[in-house]
Formats: C-alpha cells, sequence, structure tokens
C-alpha cells in the first residue's frame, strides 16, 4: 500500500458513527466525578506529607487540607447519582454488587476512604473540639459532643495515644487515597473498548492530576481564605506547596504527553482515529487550552517560583493564579478523556459532537451548583472546626 | 395561551378516540378469534425440540447461534422494522441496525446507515467520487459475546448471561450507570430514555422460549439472518459453521468470542 493510497483512505474513514454512538451518554457528571475526586485524593496527600512525612513548612494547611478534603468528598458521588437513570437503586452497588465490576469496587474503596479521613480529622480536632466544647452553648455544645465521641480526656496520655491512631490513620490514608484516584483511572483504563481510554497509564495520569489538581485547591483557597479575612499568609508554607505543585506537575504533564506519545509512536490501528479526535474535535480543548495554555505557562511560571527567589507579593499572586490555572487544567483533562473518548466511535470511523446545554438534567448549570455545594459545605465545616491553628484555643491554651 | 389549552384538549381527545377504539377492535377480536387460537401448541414450532407436545419449554443444554450472511443481505431494513415494532425501540436508539458499505476503484470505503437502515436502502449514495467497485449491507445485533464486557462490568449484575449463551438486562435492577454501554466493542447497547435502564438486542428471547424465531429472522425476505440451536446437528447454522464457509466474528482482537457469526465478513467491516 503506497503512501498517498493510506492517505485517501484515511480521510474516506473519517464518516461513520455506530448509530448508538452518535449520543454521548456519558455526561458532564462523570468530567465532574474524577474532578472532585481528585482534588480529595490531591488535598489529602497534602495533609499527609505534614502528618506522615513531616513536612513542617506545611503544618499551616495541614489541618486545612483534611477539612477541605472532606467537604470535597461529601459531594463526590453527587454528580454520580445525578447521572444514574436510577439513583433510587444505588445502594445496589453496595449491597448486591458484581464482584466483576470495577465501578462496584469504588463504593467500598470511597466508603472506606471516607471513614478514614473522618476519624482522622475527629482525631486531629479531639483537644480543639473538647476546648471549643467548654465553651459554647445550646446546639453547638451537643454538636461538640458528638464530635468528641464523649470523651474530655486530653491528658498527656490520651493525647499520646491520639497521636499514635492519627499517625496510623495518615499511613494508611496514604495509599487509599492513591488507591481512590488510581482506581478512578482504573474505572476509564479497563474499558477495552475504548483504544482512547484503554491503557494502563490511565490510573498513573489520574492519580498525578488528582495530586496536582488538590494542591493547587489548596494554595488557592488558602491564599484566597486568608486575604480575604486578613489574616497573616504563611509565606514558606506556600513556597513549599508551590515546590510541591511543580514537582507533582512535572510528572502529570510528561506522562500525559507521554501517553499521547506512545499511541502515536506504536501506530496500531486505533491511532488514525485517535489521531482524528486529537487533531479533530478535540483540537481546542486539548492542545490549545489543556496543553499550550493551561500547562506550558503553569509550567514555566511554577518552575520559576520553585527556582527563583522572588518577593512574597509575586509568589502569592502567580502562586494563586497558577494554582488556579492549574484547577482548570485538570478539569479540561478530564473534559478531554472523558467526552474525548466518547466523540470517537467504535467504528472508529468518525466522531460525534457534545455541546452540553446550560439547562438540562447534566447540564452547566447543575454542574455549577455541585461544584459549588463542596465550597458551600467547607464555609459551614469551618464555623465547626478552626482551619487555622491561631484561632484554634486548644493550640492557643498549649503555646500559653 | 389559548393555543395550550386547545392542543391538550385534541390530545385528551384524540388519546380518548384511540382508546375507545382499541377496545372496540380488541373487543371484537375475542369474539373473532375462536378460543384456542392463541395456544402456542397451534403455533408451528420454528426451532426444533424447543417445546414438548403440550407447548412446555423443554429445559435442556443448548448453545444458540446466530449468523448473518452478509452475501445475501439486500437493504431493505425489514428486520429493523420488525424490531422496531416488537420492542417499540425509541427513535434515534437501536437494537439492530444494518450498515451500508461502498468500496470505490481508489479503495476507499464509504459507510453509511441513515435512521439505522430502518428506511431501507432505496436510492444508491451519489457522494462517491469513483467508480464503486463494490457494495454490500452490513446487519449489526447484540454479539451475545461468551465473554460479554457489558457483563464484567455491570456494577449491580444487572446485565446477565443465561445458561443457554443470552445477555439480558434485568430491567428492575438496572441502575442506568452506562458502563456497559461504555464497555461494548460492538456499541450494540443504549440507555432506553423511556426505561431510563439500559437496553440491546436479546435475540428475541421471550419468543426463543417458545420455539419461535427472533422477529428479525423470522421477517428476513433472503434469509440474510439465521438463528438456531448449535448443539442440534441438524440445525441450518450447525451445519453453516461446520462446512467450508467463509464465517468470521467482528473485533476479534477485542477476545469477547461473540455467538454471532458472519458469512462473507469482509475485512472493511468494523
Amino acid at each position: 500500500m503506497s503512501p498517498e493510497h493510506g492517505v485517501a483512505a484515511a480521510t474516506a474513514l473519517t464518516n461513520f458513527v455506530f448509530p448508538n454512538d452518535i449520543h454521548v451518554h456519558w455526561s458532564l457528571m462523570i468530567v465532574l466525578y474524577p474532578y472532585i475526586t481528585g482534588i480529595v485524593a490531591g488535598a489529602f496527600i497534602v495533609s499527609s506529607l505534614y502528618h506522615v512525612f513531616h513536612i513542617e513548612s506545611l503544618k499551616p494547611v495541614s489541618r486545612y487540607a483534611l477539612v477541605f478534603a472532606l467537604a470535597f468528598v461529601a459531594f463526590a458521588t453527587a454528580p454520580l447519582l445525578n447521572h444514574l437513570g436510577h439513583p433510587e437503586r444505588a445502594m445496589s452497588m453496595m449491597f448486591t454488587p458484581s464482584a466483576t465490576s470495577a465501578m462496584a469496587g469504588f463504593g467500598y474503596i470511597y466508603s472506606a476512604y471516607t471513614v478514614v479521613l473522618i476519624l482522622e480529622i475527629l482525631f486531629i480536632y479531639r483537644p480543639t473540639l473538647v476546648a471549643l466544647k467548654k465553651t459554647s452553648t445550646g446546639f453547638m455544645r451537643t454538636l461538640y459532643t458528638i464530635l468528641t465521641l464523649g470523651s474530655d480526656n486530653v491528658s498527656e496520655k490520651s493525647l499520646a495515644l491520639d497521636h499514635k491512631i492519627i499517625a496510623f490513620l495518615a499511613a494508611i490514608g496514604i495509599p487509599m487515597a492513591c488507591t481512590l484516584h488510581g482506581y478512578v483511572g482504573f474505572i476509564f483504563g479497563g474499558v477495552k473498548a475504548n483504544p482512547m481510554w484503554a491503557t494502563p497509564l490511565m490510573p498513573v495520569i489520574f492519580l498525578l492530576s488528582a495530586s496536582v489538581s488538590g494542591i493547587a485547591g489548596i494554595i488557592f483557597s488558602y491564599v484566597l481564605i486568608k486575604t480575604f479575612t486578613g489574616k497573616f499568609i504563611d509565606m514558606d508554607c506556600v513556597r513549599t506547596l508551590i515546590k510541591f505543585l511543580w514537582g507533582c506537575f512535572i510528572l502529570d504533564f510528561v506522562f500525559e504527553m507521554l501517553e499521547l506519545f506512545s499511541h502515536a509512536y506504536m501506530a496500531t490501528h486505533h491511532w488514525e482515529a485517535l489521531r482524528d479526535l486529537y487533531f479533530g474535535p478535540l483540537y481546542g480543548t486539548f492542545w490549545i487550552a489543556q496543553v499550550g495554555v493551561f500547562s506550558v505557562i503553569p509550567f514555566v511560571v511554577l518552575g520559576i517560583l520553585s527556582l527563583v527567589r522572588l518577593p512574597d507579593g509575586v509568589v502569592k499572586f502567580f502562586g494563586s493564579l497558577m494554582s488556579l490555572m492549574i484547577l482548570v487544567q485538570v478539569l479540561l483533562m478530564r473534559w478531554n478523556v472523558v467526552i474525548g473518548g466518547q466523540l470517537m466511535s467504535k467504528s472508529e470511523r468518525g466522531h460525534t459532537i457534545f455541546r452540553p446545554e446550560w439547562f438540562e438534567k447534566e447540564g452547566i448549570f447543575v454542574s455549577i451548583i455541585i461544584m459549588l455545594l463542596p465550597i458551600v459545605f467547607l464555609f459551614i465545616l469551618s464555623k465547626v472546626f478552626p482551619f487555622w491553628l491561631e484561632d484554634d484555643p486548644a493550640a492557643k491554651e498549649q503555646s500559653a | 395561551m389559548m393555543d395550550v389549552i386547545g392542543k391538550e384538549i385534541s390530545k385528551d381527545r384524540r388519546a380518548f378516540i384511540k382508546n375507545v377504539l382499541g377496545g372496540t377492535i380488541a373487543g371484537s377480536l375475542l369474539l373473532v378469534i375462536p378460543a384456542g387460537a392463541m395456544d402456542l401448541g397451534n403455533i408451528p414450532e420454528q426451532i426444533t425440540g424447543m417445546r414438548d407436545d403440550t407447548g412446555t419449554f423443554i429445559s435442556k443444554k443448548r448453545k444458540f447461534g446466530f449468523i448473518v450472511d452478509i452475501t445475501r443481505c439486500i437493504g431493505c431494513g425489514s428486520c429493523c422494522v420488525a424490531d422496531k415494532n416488537e420492542y417499540q425501540v425509541p427513535d434515534g436508539m437501536y437494537r439492530t441496525w444494518v450498515e451500508r458499505y461502498v468500496i470505490d476503484d481508489e479503495d476507499n470505503v464509504y459507510v453509511d446507515s441513515p435512521n439505522g437502515g430502518l428506511d431501507g436502502y432505496q436510492e444508491p449514495r451519489k457522494d462517491i467520487p469513483h467508480p464503486v467497485r463494490d457494495t454490500f449491507f452490513v446487519p449489526k445485533l447484540c454479539n451475545m459475546c461468551e465473554h460479554p464486557s457489558c457483563v464484567q462490568v455491570c456494577p449491580v449484575g444487572a446485565t446477565f448471561q443465561t445458561e443457554d449463551g443470552f445477555v439480558l438486562i434485568d430491567a428492575k435492577r438496572c441502575v442506568a450507570c452506562g458502563y456497559c454501554v461504555q464497555a461494548c466493542p460492538y456499541s450494540a447497547r443504549f440507555i432506553n430514555p423511556k426505561t431510563k435502564t439500559a437496553d440491546k438486542c436479546t435475540w428475541c428471547y421471550h419468543r426463543v422460549r417458545k420455539g419461535l424465531l427472533p422477529a428479525c429472522v423470522n421477517v428476513c425476505p433472503v434469509q440474510a439472518r439465521k438463528f438456531g440451536d448449535l448443539n442440534d446437528k441438524e440445525s441450518e447454522v450447525y451445519k453453516i459453521l461446520h462446512q467450508p464457509h467463509v464465517v468470521s466474528i467482528l473485533k476479534p482482537g477485542m477476545g469477547n468470542k461473540p455467538s454471532l457469526h458472519y458469512v462473507g465478513l469482509r475485512r472493511e467491516v468494523v
């Protein structure tokens, strides 16, 4: 077969979509689901860097990161439930699961992880909650009584035991957080019928992008909250976070590109269809947005911020701006994987189109609401769990 | 506003007339059709050995096979019409469809399946720039895989495999997560907007259990669709698969081992 012949054939091939592939079944909700779980896993890793790996400079955000993770994990299943045709049967996945289903496994991993996260928060905050209980009345007092599990014992011996439990929970929490999001990647990576998804690199890419989205979420929200509340921003902490963000993003971006490069290099019979997808309907959202703008710019700027000693104001501004860009990059990556993978028909002869509507069950408006819910919940949590050590009565007592 | 009210009234009126007419026709039929006419024993068995003298289903080990002979298909769309009628398939969703392949002198392959071939292919394609050297039709349906991806991924076990090799969906259990839709290499599945559950071709399991052929096989005017028990050495499907025919399956690399076979399958077909 001559090259000209091949090109002619390829051009003519891009014309047929299987009739059932015209409709994109996994919509915006399934874009948000890995996005939210990724933020959860990443935020948890930030907390563990202090609690397990003792990176002292991250102490100011170590507790906040956990509460941040809790706010998002609480709504990780919201898009899934909205997506299901029969959400009233959702619990069947837990009670009568099919052992061979990758999706059924997620329910258990998610639940187990959530339990570990809640326990860790309760143990870390226990002295704080006990102190707050003493000074509060009415509903809040009852709430703190429940959250302290009825124990007011903050003796040295008791706190030492707490510390052991915290270290243990954080230690098992890391592999669990990694499993949580690696597993989300596997849910996609295990679909052999879809050549874009079916790569063993998928869990790796999902996990790395989860880490960057979580770290970016912490930097952005930390600087934002502290700025708006007029409180002290620990720049040493921000600088360390930026370094971790850059490091994780190097791995993330490189693996994302390597994954595509592997497809191109191996050039199996799927490649023609994948190339048409990446350079066709995904050109704008993948090459221009995800790679060109939201990967290359943060990659360079975060590198400069990590390697060059710049004034605090510059680091604060560009650090949070780049974090916001990374958050967009990861959202774009979820879009390009989830929606992109479905645009290519399994006929491998053409692609369909997908345009989300503003006001539909799984539309843009509902997506915005779902993304706002964790933020609202985080605000409510802030009234119960003080994010910062300077607001913590127990920490004040200790220092006094 | 008045328009809306008017529409509602006329809708109700139409529904009323429909119900009255439906009831009248059904009632008259009861009078016309002699009692016992619906008795299964009187409908000739199309798949032999499926029921005993009393019309009861005989339970024994069977392995059903479906064969599509693409050298016979004329693209009339009768199978698609029969299927849509049998299951009231919503528009835009397809339990079965027919693809038209056109190959020109330059070896370019053109495939289409407007409305899933439901309207038949009555006009030739006019957008082929070179002389056409070959054209054929490929009916598609559920492949009833021996190793079905849909069964593997279903989180609640709503998609399952029967002992005789059918892959079916329990609509009372399906949560409509859509994982099976993604996992099927043949795009045979969809989410039915009416039932809000996964849906697909069943090879007319309800008919087969009564010794009747699947609706599409029944109506095919050129016997391009064949169905039967592969454990029955007298069945046509057994003979075709055990004689020197050019028989193949779709996407063998997927490892799903489909029970749907194609006679005269061409390499251009995906």
